[in-house]
């Protein structure tokens, strides 16, 4: 998730902003080691060629390089920076074709997509080519919205609906995380964004709307019960059951994800039978209990969490 | 001298000792009113609650030697940082610079001692009581855990049950009023006085900078503080000052905390420059290139760091024309720092530089510095604001300007008055080894992590994955951190070993420019047999000025010695105004401080009344304190 390799036209201009400051920034330095340097060779010598001994000529040396070109410099920089670098990355006045809500949550994200039933987790899908406006929201404390490799950052503020623009010039997966400090798991709370051609995407959206799968086997069938029978229906949902929890990721299309816990692990038996086993020891302070099931039970929850596609 | 001379001087100088003797032992200490013991106090304090949080930060970024470590986990890590950002901050560079201030303000405007001695000796106790109260939470299991900058809803009851919000909020209030006290004090004593004849214009720079920090830590304390109340209400008695819910305003928090949190910057490098602008003259043999536009910055710093403070609020949201005028004032501040800047190298250039220990340090500094404000101007960039906001990128930042331009010329300073304060020489070849140390290991740790922030590492992160690509330059930071640790401890043994078995320093072992050169090593408690004579910005190098003092002195001239007196001058050209007698060692101020504490404790336990008759202590303390004031000369 490196800012330094930009695949949207508005990571891309903040890129290019960032590698002229530091041109200008090492030519500064390299300056200012010079003048050091010639202190060094000169150290027995008082005065300095052209300034001599005069102060008025010192001083006026300060005025120039402290004063009249930096001003110089600062007032391109702040024209062309909070100018023209801001207009290409801001989100755009109007609305785009595509609105996608993410809510911060410590410490995952939930993405839901208005217009639509699909809700899901740590995971948005976008068009290619297409201008979407993420609104980042918060359901508890401060988080930070951040798709380096796409666009600049948002906080996610209680009580605000902020906006950040988010276009992918090409398919690929570009990995986010939470960057304002958040608590325990900040950590771990990572997020991918998947851009796809426009017609992939449509399909993905039309699988996420659906509700989940009903059971297939006896296996699944029992262990949808040991879902809603225990603990986990309190926190999750799984849309076309009663599960209506809203404290962890809805699960109605878990297996549609690459990873659990916001990218902690990837998502495979495995580790999804570890993470139910002891979800502390995955994601120290995160908020899934332990929930202690018997092992046909586990089995049984695992299989029916397996089928959800 | 005639014979005669000497003998009268001696007879002044015994009569100054017997009246400014102070009680001896621990209860000297505890009872003492001499700026120079209480800025020794400060010192010692301050250099331990660095290795505090120097021990913080390695554990840190032991952590943090490879990906998936487990030395920590997360709430001891949040812990950690946490710690280390309030002791850093708080506990360390505030008190290291009012230890220089303390020792040094007085002696170099030629004062016998600060303008209020006992509020003096009440700042320091209650700074100690504050750094006593924080690392109390830690150590009872309850430290603050939600950052040094403690953003709320994070830090509301609701996110952070515990008591170390608590701790935090309370030590803060409790540390404020410490530095506030400190800050009055050096105003009234820089403004009222400084020897006859040291004009505004003649003053050192060194005045200066703390002039200009003082002011601004009398403007941006009560926003914190006011911050920390809100803070505690809403925690303690269900007050929604930022509750969303309750129509409060988390963002006021950033906002009130940020009021305060850019001016401390400044706060905090400005004492810095004023080191270094006592350093390189007497290193370079020639004095301050431009002085009045220097001074001028010193105090534009001050004032422009008032109008900066949503930069480190670009990604909240807010409008895009209060973004646009913030980024304006973060670029115009980079303006005062540029004049002192070259200031400083013409200087040094067309000198003729000894690189001992003190200027190497300075140079150091001078490197770093740029570093830190080159990145910083960055973020007047707000799209690459909103980039790297966050990142280790930012803690690169903070760290080049806080660690390399702030404690460097505090570690030069250390060596430069060293001799001053112990009369003895540090070891010269040490020192300057333990500069190489310290400025390669601060470069190692810090210079990748603007790398991995631009590669994407979030700060506070207590953990990465393998597969992040940040596992080589976190393992070059953590080897950097180590060998700075080496730098510092290197230092501490010179200093130590110097003490005790240094070589004799004598008076003015580097040539110094100001004052403070001129008396003896250490000073004595009246600083000066003798009110100094000014009759420029450099009185130790007035050569001239220093024989009268002599004369005046074997004559009985400006000697002031029927009590604790010292002269108060005009406020811009320093006539003489009035002869004022200053209090002598005082019981009040470390009880008062201990009152204090414990109301704060109190509060913390929730325990109201208690709160209230320890209120009540403090005012009777107060009241004794006045009771009887010194007789009027």
């Amino acid at each position: 998730m490196t800012a330094l390799d930009p695949h949207s036209d508005a990571a891309r201009a903040i890129t290019t902003l960032w590698w002229w400051m530091f041109a200008v920034a090492c030519v500064v330095l390299a300056g200012a080691l010079l003048l050091l340097g010639i202190a060094w060779l000169r150290r027995r010598s008082p005065g300095f060629p052209l300034i001599g001994k005069s102060e008025g000529l010192a001083s006026g040396m300060v005025v120039t390089f402290g004063i009249v070109i930096p001003a110089v410099a600062l007032i391109g920089l702040f024209t062309v920076a909070n100018f023209v670098v801001a207009d290409e990355t801001d989100a755009p006045a109007a609305s785009t074709p595509l609105t996608v809500e993410v809510v911060g949550n410590q410490w995952w994200w939930e993405v839901r997509y208005p217009g639509t039933p699909a809700v899901t987790a740590n995971e948005i899908h976008i068009p290619t080519g297409t201008p979407v406006t993420i609104v980042a929201t918060t359901d508890d404390v401060i988080h930070s919205f951040w798709v380096p490799q796409l666009n600049r950052k948002v906080d996610t503020i209680p009580g605000q609906r902020n906006r950040v623009l988010l276009e992918a010039d090409e398919p690929g997966r570009y990995r986010g995380q939470c960057a304002e400090f958040c608590g325990a798991a900040h950590a771990e709370m990572g997020m991918y964004v998947y851009a796809e051609p426009p017609g992939e995407f449509r399909a993905w959206l039309n699988d996420m709307a659906a509700p989940a799968r009903a059971p297939a086997t006896p296996e699944q069938r029992r262990g949808r019960d040991v879902f809603l029978d225990n603990a986990c229906a309190g926190c999750h949902t799984i849309r076309g059951t009663p599960a209506r929890g809203v404290i962890g990721p809805d699960l109605t299309h878990l297996q549609s994800r690459a990873t659990l816990a916001a990218l902690t692990v990837p998502n495979d038996a495995r580790h999804l039978s570890g993470w139910i086993r002891d979800p502390q020891h995955v994601k120290p302070g995160n908020r899934m209990p332990r929930l202690d099931l018997g092992d046909r039970q586990h089995d049984d929850v695992l299989a029916y969490l397996e089928s959800l596609r | 001298m005639t014979t005669l001379g000497r003998t009268a001087a001696r007879a002044h100088v015994e009569r100054l000792d017997r009246v400014w003797r102070e009680p001896r032992g621990v209860l000297g200490w505890l009872t003492t009113t001499d700026h120079k013991r209480i800025g020794l106090l400060y010192f010692v304090t301050a250099l331990a609650f660095f290795a505090a949080g120097g021990v913080e930060a390695l554990l840190m970024r032991t952590q943090l030697i490879g990906p998936d470590r487990e030395l920590l986990g997360p709430d001891a890590y949040n812990a950690v940082m946490t710690m280390h950002g309030v002791t850093m901050i708080f506990l360390f560079v505030i008190p290291m610079s009012t230890a220089f201030g303390t020792y040094l303000v007085p002696l170099m405007i030629g004062a016998r001692d600060m303008a209020f001695p006992r509020l003096n000796a009440l700042g320091y106790w209650i700074f100690l009581a504050s750094g006593l109260f924080l690392y109390a939470g830690l150590l009872v299991g309850e430290a603050p855990d939600a950052g040094w900058f403690n953003y709320v809803p994070l830090a509301s009851k609701t996110y952070s049950p515990g008591l170390g919000i608590d701790f935090y909020a309370l030590g803060l209030i409790l540390n404020s009023i410490a530095t506030t006290a400190a800050a009055a004090n050096f105003i009234v004593t820089i403004f009222k006085l400084r020897a006859p004849g040291m004009s505004l214009n003649r003053m050192p720079l060194f005045c200066y900078a703390f002039l200009a920090v003082s002011f601004a830590i009398v403007f941006a304390l009560p926003p914190l503080t006011t911050a920390l109340i809100f803070l505690e209400l809403d925690r303690q008695l269900g007050f929604s000052f930022y509750d969303i819910a309750a129509g409060g305003e988390p963002l006021m928090w950033q906002h009130l905390f940020w009021i305060f949190g850019h001016p401390e910057v400044y706060i905090i490098i400005l004492p810095a420059f004023g080191i270094a602008t006592s350093i390189i003259p007497t290193f370079v043999r020639r004095r301050m290139v431009a002085f009045p536009l220097v001074a001028l910055a010193e105090i534009l710093v001050a004032f422009i760091g008032f109008g900066v403070w949503v930069h480190h609020m670009f990604a909240v949201g807010l409008p895009q024309v209060t973004t646009i005028y913030f980024a304006a004032a973060s670029l115009i501040i980079v303006i005062p720092s540029g004049i002192q800047l070259f200031a400083w190298i013409t200087t040094i250039l067309t000198g003729t530089p000894v690189f001992k220990t003190p200027l190497l340090f300075i140079v150091g500094f001078i490197v770093t510095f740029i570093m830190g404000g080159l990145t910083g101007i960055m973020f007047a960039a707000i799209p690459f604001d909103q980039q790297a906001h966050d990142t280790y990128f930012v803690v690169a930042h903070f760290h080049y300007v806080i660690f390399g331009a702030a404690v460097f010329p505090i570690l030069g300073g250390i060596f430069y008055w060293f001799p001053k304060v112990t009369g003895r020489m540090y070891r010269e070849r040490a020192g300057q080894v333990s500069f190489w140390l310290t400025f390669v290991g601060t470069m190692v740790t810090f210079f990748p992590m603007h790398v991995v922030g631009l590669l994407g590492m979030p700060r506070r992160n207590y953990t990465y994955g393998a597969d992040r690509g940040w596992t080589g330059l976190n393992l070059t930071e953590t080897i950097g951190s180590y060998l700075l640790g080496a730098g510092l401890l290197l230092i501490v043994a010179n200093l130590a070993w110097s003490r005790f078995r240094g070589a004799p320093a004598g008076d003015d072992p580097f040539g110094g420019d100001t004052l403070e050169w001129t008396t003896t090593s250490p000073p004595p408690p009246y600083n000066y047999p003798v009110i100094p004579k000014v009759t420029s910005p450099y009185p130790a190098w007035d050569a001239e000025d220093r024989e009268e003092d002599a004369r005046r002195l074997a004559a009985g001239r400006q000697v002031l010695e029927r009590g604790h007196e010292t002269p108060a001058t005009t406020v811009l050209d320093a006539d003489y105004d009035e002869t004022l007698e200053m209090p002598a060692a005082s019981p009040w101020p470390p009880l008062l401080a201990l009152a204090l504490a414990a109301v704060v404790v109190m509060l913390l336990l929730g325990h109201w009344t208690t709160a209230v008759v320890f209120a009540g202590a403090a005012l009777a303390v107060i009241a004794a304190w006045h009771w009887k004031e010194p007789e009027a000369a």
